[in-house]
């Protein structure tokens, strides 16, 4: 397979992933600006999601109110944001007209009727229920080509490409989705763990879809430990951190098969598999939830660059 | 206008249906009034969903478009197809003669039979391609041949495309649609398969691996990128032959053999099939500032080492002011008569000739030597004064520049337009590949001007495509 073509795999896999998160984070955003905007229309949940994805001071440039209606437009329509749902779709469709003929006819399907019908929405037309349901389909789009490429697609290494960047891009965002916690803590201490504090971290959960199987796996409360100990480090939660490297390792472990070795991508994966297995809570919250997650993001960043290098993308 | 006199494939002029066209016709009859608008509007789903798209160059709305494709079959007889297939066949085994001959001793040259001027200072001629011996002699492999048809027994060649002739995945698509959408109209008769080509395109791009190679050569299809017009093609053709899809940064030239860069390190390359220019082949022998293509490749080439398909230089036999001695050079080299015969053309170089084109331009066709896609041309008969005028002065500046033609009643068939069924000009693009054997797809792609009375069939000038069948006795 040529360099390339795995490049082109690894990171058309990491947009699809990548607009699914963020329309789950302007969604989420969106949600919690309705019980707290300020005067003027501003959020200041909004500018925390932004923060998260780190397209704040993009974002800062081009408007001046982080109200729905601009953040929406940034982070849907916007073509100067690249990680906004247009600019990921856009990359996806134009990542795989350059792999087409190792994409399978229902992943290409699945990737150029997405950008057909988002290229035809009306970004004026994208406000308060229309902007939910637009989030939705963005969702929809990523979980249809996820299904055609499991469905579809040889276990080759351009499977493990494709899975590789999947996950790295999931752990990415999950990361930042719980990071956007950080940013929104409230300014007074007496609140932290009070009945608006639950209801962001309720939100976060429902980000990652996982506010109901919460309760099969906690029968608890919503309680901010909990929460992040199933975004974090449990393997059965399947947008955690720990579930994304469980794939990448054994996919990692896939590829030395079909190239009978291992390439740099097993260290670095290792080193973020050594900061979540036989981790807990605990220690994750005594040394700091943000220095965590901002380490996490950094090392995993590193299992990209350590891919790279190994199987000639360029 | 030649509209209403015009040869219809299926109709002739009392009114009765020509016998390829029977199972059609009582086909069309017992579809109900809707059922071709549906299968039409289908179509267009079928193709944006597949992502067939061409780009026009020059169009504000966003780079790709679709191919409208016509959901009416155009069909030739067995008996028909023989004839013409031992025509192309003739003319293409002669073409290739030509261009070993004119990069090796240029005997028709010194023979007289075609003037050395013509040759020697024509820009598509490639001074590098003298006494380069490619694989098997084969200069052009894969040919596209341009026919007109006129009346039930005259056909016209109108080009020959020896560089890098697109629209074969049209072709296969087009099949693929109609295979789809009409089934049933396919149980009534036999038509023969054009499936069959990217497995014949793999077979004699491997027939001309260079020596060395291994008994199953790697294959490369050098595309120049996504935003190429024809980039949904080359990455059709390489997926279904099973090749890898090349752009020039993937392959590298290391002494004096083709690698491609892959995830498990260099792999040797034996045989690409290129949709790059040779301009942009090789900066280090032609356009010094190409980024599409390969430094060194035409070095490995030269050295044996990998098989360009087709070689660099073929153009000088597609030339429009080559074509017209077409018939002297299947005589000069396989001693025969030409079966297939070329448009009459007029040479604005002559005195006489120009003076009667200059006179007559409202009834002729003018070509640009170099020019394609339908664009830079004149068709009298539907061109107002002013462009008349123009091309009269264009002649006079530079006649050497310009081919007439007369303006041909191209043959019609039946089409699916607003109105209904209506009859279109259309012309045929039979696929020719040449390597231990000469294999010609049954059929080929037809174009059609859906615009009434139009004679210019080409997609950039809003033609559009038929599946085009061939019957089986």
């Amino acid at each position: 397979m040529l360099g390339r073509t795995a490049q082109n795999l690894f990171w058309l896999s990491r947009y699809i992933e990548r607009a699914e998160n963020m329309a789950r984070l302007l969604e989420v955003g969106y949600r919690m600006s309705l019980t707290s905007q300020r005067e003027g229309g501003a959020s200041e949940h909004l500018v925390s999601m932004l923060r998260a994805a780190e397209v704040d001071e993009d974002f800062e440039r081009k408007h001046e109110v982080a109200d729905v209606a601009n953040v929406s437009q940034f982070m849907l329509f916007d073509e100067t944001n690249p990680s906004s749902v247009r600019s990921c779709l856009l990359a996806a469709r134009t990542n795989a007209r350059s792999v087409r003929t190792a994409l399978t006819s229902d992943m290409w399907e699945s990737l150029n009727s997405a950008w057909l019908e988002f290229a035809s929405i009306d970004p004026r037309e994208t406000t308060g229920s229309r902007l939910v349901e637009l989030l939705r389909w963005v969702r929809t789009v990523s979980h249809r080509y996820r299904g055609a490429l499991l469905s579809t697609f040889l276990r080759d290494d351009g499977y493990a490409f494709s899975q590789i960047g999947n996950f790295v891009e999931r752990a990415d965002n999950t990361a930042r989705i719980l990071d956007m916690k950080y940013y929104v803590l409230l300014p007074r201490t007496d609140l932290i763990g009070g009945d608006v504090d639950i209801q962001q971290w309720t939100l976060i959960l429902r980000a990652a879809s996982a506010h109901r199987s919460y309760r099969h796996v906690y029968h608890d409360r919503f309680k901010a430990w909990n929460i992040a100990d199933y975004l974090i480090l449990r393997p059965e939660m399947p947008r955690s951190l720990i579930f994304s490297i469980g794939w990448i390792n054994r996919t990692l472990d896939m590829l030395e098969e079909i190239y009978g070795g291992k390439g740099a991508g097993h260290a670095a994966a290792a080193e973020v598999t050594a900061m979540l297995e036989g981790n807990s809570m605990d220690r994750i919250f005594a040394y700091g939830l943000h220095d965590f997650l901002t380490e996490f993001i950094s090392k995993n960043n590193q299992i990209t660059e350590a891919i790279a290098e190994s199987y000639n993308f360029y | 206008m030649p509209g209403p006199s015009a040869f219809d494939e299926m109709t002739n002029a009392d009114g009765s249906v020509r016998e390829p066209y029977r199972v059609l016709e009582q086909w069309l009859k017992e579809q109900k009034p809707q059922a071709l608008g549906l299968m039409a509007a289908d179509a267009e789903g079928i193709f944006r969903r597949l992502g067939i798209t061409f780009a026009v160059y020059g169009s504000n709305e966003g780079t790709e478009k679709l191919i409208p494709f016509d959901i009416i079959p155009r069909i030739i007889s067995a008996i028909e197809w023989r004839k013409l297939s031992k025509g192309i066949e003739q003319r293409v085994r002669a073409l290739n003669a030509f261009l070993h001959d004119i990069y090796h001793r240029q005997e028709i040259l010194k023979a007289g039979r075609v003037p050395e001027k013509l040759i020697l200072n024509n820009s598509a001629f490639c001074p590098e391609m003298m006494g380069l011996d490619p694989a098997r002699g084969i200069y052009s492999h894969i040919i596209g041949v341009d026919l007109v048809r006129v009346s039930p027994d005259e056909w016209y060649v109108l080009e020959d495309n020896l560089r890098t002739p697109s629209g074969v995945s049209y072709m296969l698509e087009d099949r693929e649609a109609m295979l789809q959408l009409a089934p049933d109209l396919f149980q009534r008769t036999k038509v023969a398969p054009v499936e069959t080509y990217p497995e014949n395109l793999r077979r004699t791009l491997e027939s001309v691996a260079p020596r060395g190679a291994s008994g199953s050569p790697t294959l490369a299809v050098l595309t120049p990128g996504i935003y190429n017009s024809a980039y949904f093609e080359h990455s059709f053709l390489a997926d279904q032959m099973g090749a890898e899809l090349c752009e020039g940064q993937d392959l590298f030239v290391e002494n004096g053999k083709v690698y491609m860069r892959t995830t498990t390190g260099p792999r040797r390359v034996d045989v690409i099939y290129r949709r790059i220019d040779d301009d942009y082949l090789d900066p280090l022998t032609f356009k010094p500032d190409s980024m599409l293509g390969v430094p060194g490749l035409f070095d490995a080439y030269r050295a044996g080492n990998v098989t360009l398909v087709n070689a660099p230089g073929t153009g000088i036999a597609d030339d429009k002011a080559v074509y017209t001695y077409v018939p002297e050079i299947i005589e000069f080299y396989l001693g025969e008569k030409a079966l297939l015969s070329n448009v009459p053309t007029y040479n604005c170089t002559k005195p006489d000739e120009r003076a009667y084109v200059l006179e007559h331009i409202a009834e002729l066709v003018v070509k640009e030597v170099h020019g394609s896609g339908g664009y830079g041309m004149l068709v009298g008969p539907t061109s107002t004064r002013e462009q008349h005028e123009l091309f009269r002065n264009k002649i006079i500046e530079r006649p050497d520049n310009y081919i007439v033609q007369p303006t041909l009643a191209l043959s019609t068939c039946p089409t699916y337009v607003d109105a209904g069924i209506a009859p279109r000009h259309v012309d045929l693009r039979p696929y020719v590949l040449v390597g231990d054997q000469i294999r010609i797809t049954p059929g080929g792609l037809t174009r059609v001007a859906l615009k009434e009375g139009s004679l210019v069939v080409n997609s950039s000038q809003g033609g559009g495509t038929k599946d085009t069948w061939v019957l089986e006795d």
